[in-house]
């Protein structure tokens, strides 16, 4: 929405007439939408795509040409071909990403879910109920954010083995949602205490418990934030090659597309030329997620970190 | 309300992105499931299930194995062990990654280990014997070794005078690769000794128009293992082997005298302006070239000479003729003398975290010539070969590919005197930082001494 209020301010004229105090932020919206600064922002645009778009030529050269040149010299010399994709995409080769974007869907949906929804009820309990050492508990869940991962890997990695569920989906899943929890209950938890209390008071009055309040008032005005979250937990856990390599191990019917990207290039690397066809595989479906949900990403993220 | 729809419908589409992923998920799977039946079909005629009677009947076990052998190497290895699977009836379970040498430690100290670890570093297994979850080596296994290796290989195998693991593959690395066209057309000679290389070297500089020698050390965060290989070979022909074991053991100093003149002589080639470097540029080009790319202008005649190991091989493009009057060869790196053979190279050695009859009965199998046949075999009809072995029991007459044939001559040359890659048996701190790391600085300008100071300096 304010993008568009920009727009019509530039479209409009010049929002000074005649000497009219304006405020800063009218200032700043001003010299943002100079014809200069556009161009500046142009400019930036072009260069942060410039490595995807080699990227891209390079997943269609053959891997004589990717050895040989950079993917600049398509425009004087065009060779393409699709051999890379289908070395990465054939049920034959063994190197085939196929059955491990299988994984990665099946590791992601339920590491996005299970976190998402204990964090949502965490948050509300956090910030509508009352109990004693409420404030100690949320700041304790809030400080387990700086616990460096990999301080985790060896002690988890024994419970798991103690209760025998290492090497299976159960323990990917639940070291994502323990590392994914923190941040969404942080988050969520500043977000729902934003909505007004007055809205929460008159659903009591009118004789909601809490799990009336939950579902039918927060949930629908939390959906932005979920959203935004889902998709940072999403990107997460579809990235991660740490948590599901230490694990799950990198048996093919459990490692995700990060391990079989990490394989990819064989044992020493002389397969590299597959890497950029790889990468852009492993991008379709987080690109997906994204675009279709990004409008709630800024919007729910920025409502809820703006009170600490 | 154009708002409103609009999110129904994003929701609608991202639901229905969701079905269709979970159904082709199920489709797949199934797939995946009648492919890995067929690959087991192929091999069951070959198998003679004689040898195997001593193993006695394993089914319904399961052996895994974790290895930093990845595709398309791995399918040689899976293949190895079929007709011990249908001879036993044992499952053997082979996974891999090329996390493997920081995933070991991980799952060996949290009580998570395979049951058979392929370890390509003696500096490794001592660090995994450490955690205290590496079984010792069966009689069996140590009877086999000694029959079938050298003393040298058992010797890698053993941490604190107790015998680990077996041997399985080898790597020679002092190759220089060249091109036997070009040699032929120039009336160009394959050295024997060090001094006739430098003699080549100026020969080649001199007629040719382009540099000689061509070499590439980028490989990510190991950067500059290729010049370590370099000096390890210098070492081994200025000292001798004598003086590698106590430089490796650093019972004489990195920055002693033997080392450095070591790390000079592979100054006069790597950093001689005039020697490199061919198809790149100037020396410091070395520190940005990958080293899969290092030796590829040999084919493009603007580099004849390009020192690295018999796995280079796989660098080349498909269609690559590598033979003795090919595109592209390798000769030994000559000794100081015709007679002097001193070979480095690398090999894999078969660890076991468990002592179960099955894991056991593998480990057996593994240390035999049998295996070893199966295993050459395997890799020459899967990969073209580029798997050998020191295993004396290899039928020399199953390696068709010319170089793994030259990499088996020189491995089992009774002349030989082999030594294993000296950075992979040093402290992770030297030999997998502080070296590599001072190599890449040496190469773009710092000096020898310098270099030599600061890597002993990081020994722990």
């Amino acid at each position: 929405m304010s993008a568009v209020q920009i727009d019509t301010a530039t479209v409009d004229g010049p929002v000074t007439p005649g000497g009219g105090r304006e405020t800063t932020a009218a200032a700043a919206r001003r010299r943002l939408s100079k014809p200069w600064a556009s161009l500046f922002a142009v400019v930036l645009a072009v260069l942060w795509t410039i490595p995807t778009l080699g990227l891209l030529v390079t997943s269609f050269r053959p891997a004589t040409d990717i050895n040989n040149s950079g993917w600049w010299t398509v425009l004087t010399n065009p060779n393409f071909t699709l051999e890379n994709y289908e070395t990465v995409l054939s049920s034959d080769s063994s190197q085939s990403l196929a059955p491990s974007i299988i994984n990665s869907v099946v590791i992601t949906i339920p590491a996005v879910v299970l976190p998402m929804f204990l964090a949502t009820l965490a948050a509300y309990a956090f910030a509508w109920m009352n109990f004693r050492g409420r404030n100690v508990l949320f700041i304790a869940v809030f400080a387990l954010q700086v616990v460096p991962i990999q301080v985790t890997l060896i002690p988890l990695l024994s419970l798991y083995v103690d209760i025998d569920i290492a090497g299976t989906f159960w323990a990917v899943w639940l070291s994502h949602t323990m590392f994914g929890l923190p941040l969404a209950v942080f988050l969520l938890h500043n977000f729902m205490q934003e909505i007004p209390g007055e809205l929460i008071e008159a659903a009591r009055v009118d004789g909601a418990g809490h799990v009336t309040i939950f579902f039918r008032l927060m949930l629908p005005m939390l959906k932005p934030a979920i959203a935004a979250l889902g998709i940072y937990q999403f990107l997460w856990v579809w990235n991660d090659l740490l948590v599901a390599l230490t694990f799950a191990g990198s048996s093919r019917d459990l490692a995700p597309m990060t391990v079989a990207l990490l394989n990819l290039t064989g044992t020493r690397g002389s397969q590299w030329f597959l890497l950029s066809a790889g990468a852009f595989v492993s991008i379709i479906i987080p690109a997906i997620v994204f675009l279709s949900l990004q409008r709630y990403f800024v919007r729910g993220l920025l409502a809820g970190s703006v009170k600490g | 309300m154009n708002v409103k729809r609009k999110r129904r419908y994003t929701l609608v589409a991202a639901s229905a992105a969701a079905l269709a992923l979970v159904l082709t998920a199920c489709s797949s799977d199934d797939d995946g499931g009648g492919g890995d039946g067929d690959g087991g079909g192929d091999a069951t005629s070959s198998a003679d299930c004689a040898d195997f009677e001593s193993y006695g009947d394993l089914s319904g076990k399961t052996i895994t194995i974790y290895a930093g052998i990845v595709d398309p190497e791995d399918q040689p290895y899976k293949d190895s062990f079929v007709p011990f699977e249908e001879c036993t009836g044992a499952k053997v379970d082979y996974q891999a990654d090329k996390q493997f040498e920081q995933q070991i430690l991980v799952r060996a100290q949290a009580g998570n280990p395979p049951d058979i670890a392929i370890v390509p570093q003696p500096g490794l297994l001592a660090q995994l014997v450490a955690t205290g979850t590496v079984k010792e080596a069966p009689e069996a296994v140590a009877a086999n070794v000694d029959e079938f290796w050298g003393e040298d290989w058992k010797a890698l195998g053993t941490v604190d005078g107790t015998f680990y693991a077996a041997p399985s593959g080898a790597s020679v690395k002092s190759l220089v690769w060249y091109s036997p066209q070009e040699f032929e057309a120039n009336g160009w000679e394959v050295p024997t000794t060090l001094d006739e290389l430098t003699t080549l070297s100026d020969t080649i500089a001199a007629d040719s128009g382009h540099k000689p020698w061509c070499a590439g050390i980028a490989s990510d965060a190991a950067t500059g293992w290729p010049v370590t290989d370099w000096m390890e070979d210098f070492v081994l022909r200025e000292g001798g082997p004598d003086v590698y074991d106590q430089w490796v053991s650093h019972e004489i100093a990195f920055n002693s005298e033997v080392p450095t003149a070591a790390l000079d002589a592979v100054g006069t080639f790597l950093k001689n302006p005039d020697y490199v470097n061919g198809g790149f540029g100037d020396v410091s080009s070395i520190a940005t070239t990958a080293f899969q790319d290092g030796g590829l202008p040999i084919l493009d005649g603007q580099c004849s000479l390009h020192r690295q190991a018999s796995f280079y091989a796989a660098n080349f493009p498909q269609g690559t003729d590598i033979s003795e009057n090919g595109q592209v060869f390798a000769f030994y790196l000559p000794g100081k003398t015709a007679e002097d053979k001193p070979v480095l190279g690398a090999g894999e050695f078969v660890t076991a975290f468990a002592d179960r009859p099955e894991v056991q009965a593998l480990l057996e199998f593994w240390s035999t010539d049998t295996w070893a046949n199966l295993k050459a075999q395997a890799s020459v009809d899967r990969t073209n070969g580029g798997w050998i072995t020191a295993n004396k029991g290899l039928d020399a007459s199953i390696l068709t590919n010319p170089i793994d044939k030259l990499s088996a001559d020189i491995l089992l040359d009774p002349n030989a005197v082999f030594r294993f890659d000296g950075s992979d048996m040093m402290p992770a701190a030297v030999g997998s930082n502080a070296f590599w790391k001072e190599a890449t600085s040496w190469i773009t300008g710092q000096s020898t001494k310098d270099t030599l100071d600061k890597i002993e300096a990081a020994w722990p």
